[in-house]
């Protein structure tokens, strides 16, 4: 598949299959919130499986917070509804208060309650009944035993936040909603407790609304990932269709590196300074200009010297910078026109900063965006 | 914290629950009772209110009041300034000694204070008999302004030195040093770095000084200085006709109105002290050198006579009256009255602060907002101007009520509300609001969440705030002697009977207790300063 065109929610079809239904655990339909003239969240429709952890993933203010605001029940909708686990928690006149929504919920800032130790925080939203045997069994799966009667001052960020999971998990919530939960720890920690927590979260087999501006993070632990833009979402997919195959230049810029190499469609292929690419479905007509999407990693470099025969001198580029990246380098090529792109090299492989160079696609199966189409 | 809390702005907040605007709404009318029915009173007289206020003795009044309250306002900053930078920022020997000596002052009610300027300075005073023996038989005058003016100042100040000295504890040293390192030096970088800084917390202790003295009702009595509260009192013991007592007490109210919009203007523009919550590094001590003697003899000076002077005064009139056979039993139930009224006044101030103050930090929507601007007109209401409003009101609707405990406490209620409102509502501004919501998506109710998160996250915040209204409802007099059901005596009242008819000996005891009770109260108050 090529130029994908924009599809509805991948898990669209399965929501009026009555024999799926008990497997959705939350979803909403066209939800809408408007704060005076911004629309934070614009007609949003997302559902989530039982069990599953789907990221949302976009800039900075593009309503994400709101959305989990929205569906935790601090904000009331203006248009559109919310169902969690079956039952409609809000919509047109309805609108249940948070504390009968059975939603859990972890901010950056872990919000623990100062006055109350590790225990009493886990066991706040139990019933006092086998409240004991479901702390110690929290506190083991989140690997705090033996800080039960620590106070939250007392603990380091990544195990303040390990306790506000286990405080959300610990009520069997029917979703669990986490903001930019690592997004106040360093990097070390933060790579270190977001593996942790998707395993505690998975090994309690707890359903995940995930809200982060960081791609890595998202592409990471998530089972799929909803990319949002201006209260938009823009694309549901799983990590690697989403790297692979973004529905628009927006996504793609915004998951992973993108280099967007402009072309024109001729005979029903994409001519660019690194080779033609099929235009996909013949949608496109000669003539079009289009971009096509190229990862670093997707393209190579030959050095000019060592050609047999001299390329077309509009083809040849010039290696203006390079980004160490570890395992791998960036070189930034530029061509005669002074258009910019990147390819990446493993670090043995890194080609001097001056050197003329062409470009080759790896693959020739790519994403193909007309440019007047958006 | 502070970045959240001004970014969640506007629409983001949620509605509050009927009973929480019900009862916010119920403090904030009551606040506003007495301008509504001195307002009623000055406007049905048979002369013309206006006619009234412009008299030329009304006048004078007026006039006499502001520059009492400015006087007493620039002679506070100008002891509490160096107070405060010596006890936080210098080398001073014994630096914390001199900082609790230099608080100490707020214990000393004004008509403790003022009776101590008496028998310390006035005529056959402790001054004069101890220069007796040099020939000079006759000290300047001290009753009038200089008296009222020296005994305000002296036991007023300390509130512009607490709010000095937390703003410099507060104070990021990052500015000071960025302005060293751009080649000012030390005399520069404070007045051009720290003092601007510093605006903001000498506006706030500057206010409380203004308002404390435009409201002093025992000190300009005992030294016979006519402003508007002695005024007000004269003139409601002279007559029957309440008019011009609520004219007077309305003009009163004008000026502390205007005191309030004044302060809250200059602290519009003023921003946090520090840039993030990040470790509070302490900032320098400066070494002070020879100056050290210098400020030795300053801090010596002011402890001396705001300390020193009252305590040794109760002392000495003490000693003298039990060995003239005084009697002492009589002090115990007076205290008890005290403590009693001052407790119960707390707990009702503090219970109605916490409405207030949620409405207004959680929920500040106009209602929220009027609700709180309401309750603090109360700050603008001297003891005087409430005591005087609820006994027409009593005398007048509720002659049932009239001169018992409930109405005196309901007075109390208006007049300290406001105090610990501001404490609450500091502690609340404290507590992020995502504590709450996760409260309640672990199924707690707003009215649980209240009681079970928030009010015990800042349950040492309640406590400073009834402490600090206990520390006033002790001292306050002008509301008691008004209001105080008969035979009710507190302390205030034994002391100012026997102050304002010269029986000096009997004021001692309950002088000296009062002084320890305040004391104790104020260790409360100031704990928290140092928790911050
Ligand atoms: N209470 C509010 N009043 C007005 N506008 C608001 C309010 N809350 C959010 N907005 C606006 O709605 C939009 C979305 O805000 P939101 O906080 O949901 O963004 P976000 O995606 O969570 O951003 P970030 O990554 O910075 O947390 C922004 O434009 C923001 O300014
Ligand atoms: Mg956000």
């Amino acid at each position: 598949m090529t130029a994908t065109v924009e599809r509805p929610s991948v898990t669209m079809p399965q929501m009026s299959d009555p024999s799926d239904a008990p497997q959705l655990a939350f979803r909403t339909l066209a939800l809408t919130k408007r704060f005076g003239d911004v629309t934070a969240v614009d007609g949003v429709d997302l559902d989530v499986r039982r069990g599953e952890f789907l990221a949302v993933l976009g800039p900075s203010g593009c309503g994400k917070t709101t959305l989990l605001r929205l569906v935790a029940g601090f904000e009331r909708p203006d248009g559109g509804g919310i169902e969690v686990g079956g039952r409609v928690v809000a919509g047109p006149r309805r609108h249940l208060p948070p504390e009968e929504r059975r939603i859990g919920m972890v901010f950056q800032e872990s919000a623990l309650f100062p006055h109350l130790d590790v225990a009493g925080n886990i066991g706040f939203g139990l019933a006092r009944r086998d409240r004991q045997r479901r702390i110690a069994e929290l506190v083991a799966l989140v690997g705090l035993a033996g800080l039960q009667r620590r106070m939250p001052h007392e603990l380091s960020g990544g195990q303040q936040q390990r306790v506000a999971l286990a405080r959300a998990l610990a009520p069997h919530p029917a979703l669990i909603l986490l903001d930019e939960p690592f997004s106040s720890l360093d990097a070390t920690l933060r790579s270190q407790l977001r593996g942790d927590v998707r395993e505690i979260l998975r090994s309690a087999g707890a359903t995940t609304l995930f809200v982060t501006h960081d791609q890595g993070e998202a592409l990471e632990i998530s089972d799929r990932v909803a990319v949002m833009r201006a209260g938009r979402i823009e694309q549901v997919s799983t990590p690697d269709e989403l790297y692979l195959r973004p529905v628009n230049r927006f996504v793609a810029g915004f998951v992973g590196e993108a280099n967007l190499l402009p072309g024109e469609v001729r005979h029903g292929e994409v001519q660019t300074l690194v080779g033609r690419f099929r235009a996909g479905h013949g949608a496109l007509a000669d003539g079009v200009r289009a971009e096509v999407l190229l990862r670093p990693e997707q393209l190579h470099m030959l050095q000019v010297d060592r050609l047999s025969s001299a390329p077309r001198p509009e083809s040849v580029l010039t290696v203006v910078r390079r980004v160490f990246h570890g395992s791998e380098v960036h070189h930034v090529l530029r061509s005669p026109t002074g258009f910019e792109f990147e390819v990446a090299t493993p670090s043995s492989a890194t080609i001097e900063v001056g050197t003329r160079v062409i470009a080759h696609a790896r693959a020739r199966e790519v994403p193909v965006y007309p440019l007047d189409a958006e | 914290m502070a970045t959240l809390t001004t970014r969640r702005s506007a629409s983001r907040v949620p509605a509050p629950p009927a009973w929480l605007t019900g009862a916010g709404a119920l403090v904030a009318l009551l606040g506003l009772l007495p301008i509504a029915y001195l307002l009623i009173l000055a406007a049905g007289s048979d002369e013309s209110a206006i006619a009234l206020a412009l008299r030329d003795r009304t006048l004078g009044v007026l006039a006499r009041t502001l520059v009492l309250a400015a006087t007493v306002t620039t002679a506070s900053v100008l002891v509490a300034l160096p107070l405060a930078w010596l006890t936080t920022r210098s080398d001073l020997p014994g630096r914390r000694w001199w900082g609790v000596l230099s608080v100490l002052p707020l214990v000393v009610p004004s008509y403790v204070g003022g009776y101590a300027v008496v028998a310390a300075f006035g005529p056959r005073g402790t001054l004069q008999s101890l220069l007796e023996p040099l020939g000079i038989t006759r000290l300047p005058e001290l009753y009038g302004f200089p008296g009222a003016a020296l005994a305000l100042t002296l036991f007023s100040f300390p509130y512009i030195v607490l709010s000095v000295r937390g703003a410099l504890l507060r104070l990021d040293p990052a500015y000071e040093e960025v302005s060293r390192s751009l080649g000012r030096g030390p005399w520069r970088t404070f007045w051009t770095v720290t003092i601007p800084q510093l605006r903001p917390a000498i506006a706030a202790g500057a206010l409380l000084v203004a308002l404390y003295s435009l409201a002093d009702f025992g000190a300009v009595s005992l030294l016979q200085f006519d402003s508007f509260t002695r005024a007000i009192y004269v003139q409601y013991r002279a007559s029957f006709d309440p008019t011009l007592a609520a004219v007077l007490a309305l003009m009163l109210v004008t000026c502390t109105g205007g005191v309030l919009l004044a302060e809250s203007r200059l602290r519009g523009r003023a921003r946090y002290d520090r840039a993030g919550a990040g470790a509070a590094r302490p900032p320098a001590t400066v070494s002070l050198g020879a100056w050290r003697w210098l400020a030795l003899a300053f801090c010596s000076v002011v402890v001396g006579l705001s300390v020193v002077m009252p305590v040794g005064t109760i002392a000495f009139w003490l000693i003298r009256g039990v060995s003239a056979g005084e009697p002492l039993n009589l002090v115990w139930d007076a205290t008890l009255n005290s403590v009693l009224a001052s407790a119960l006044a707390a707990v009702l101030a503090v219970l109605a602060s916490i409405p207030v103050a949620v409405l207004a930090v959680r929920h500040r929507n106009w209602v929220g907002v009027l609700i709180e601007r309401a309750t603090y007109a109360g700050f603008a209401l001297p003891g005087i101007v409430i005591g005087l409003a609820f006994v027409f009101v009593a005398a007048r609707f509720l002659p049932a009520i009239y001169q018992t405990l409930p109405l005196l406490l309901l007075a109390y209620l208006v007049r300290f509300a406001p105090e610990a409102v501001g404490v609450t509502r500091a502690s609340l501004l404290q507590v992020s609001p995502r504590i709450e919501e996760v409260a309640r998506t672990l199924g707690r109710r707003p009215g649980a969440v209240l009681r079970e998160v928030t009010l015990p996250i800042i349950r040492p915040g309640l406590i400073a705030g009834g402490a600090l209204v206990f520390l006033t409802a002790m001292k306050e007099l002008p509301t008691t002697i008004l209001l105080a059901p008969t035979g009710f005596d507190t302390l205030a009242v034994r002391i100012w009977s026997a102050t304002s008819e010269g029986f000096f000996a009997r004021a001692a005891a309950p002088a000296l207790l009062m002084v320890i009770v305040a004391a104790f109260s104020l260790t409360v108050v100031l704990r928290r300063e140092r928790d911050r």
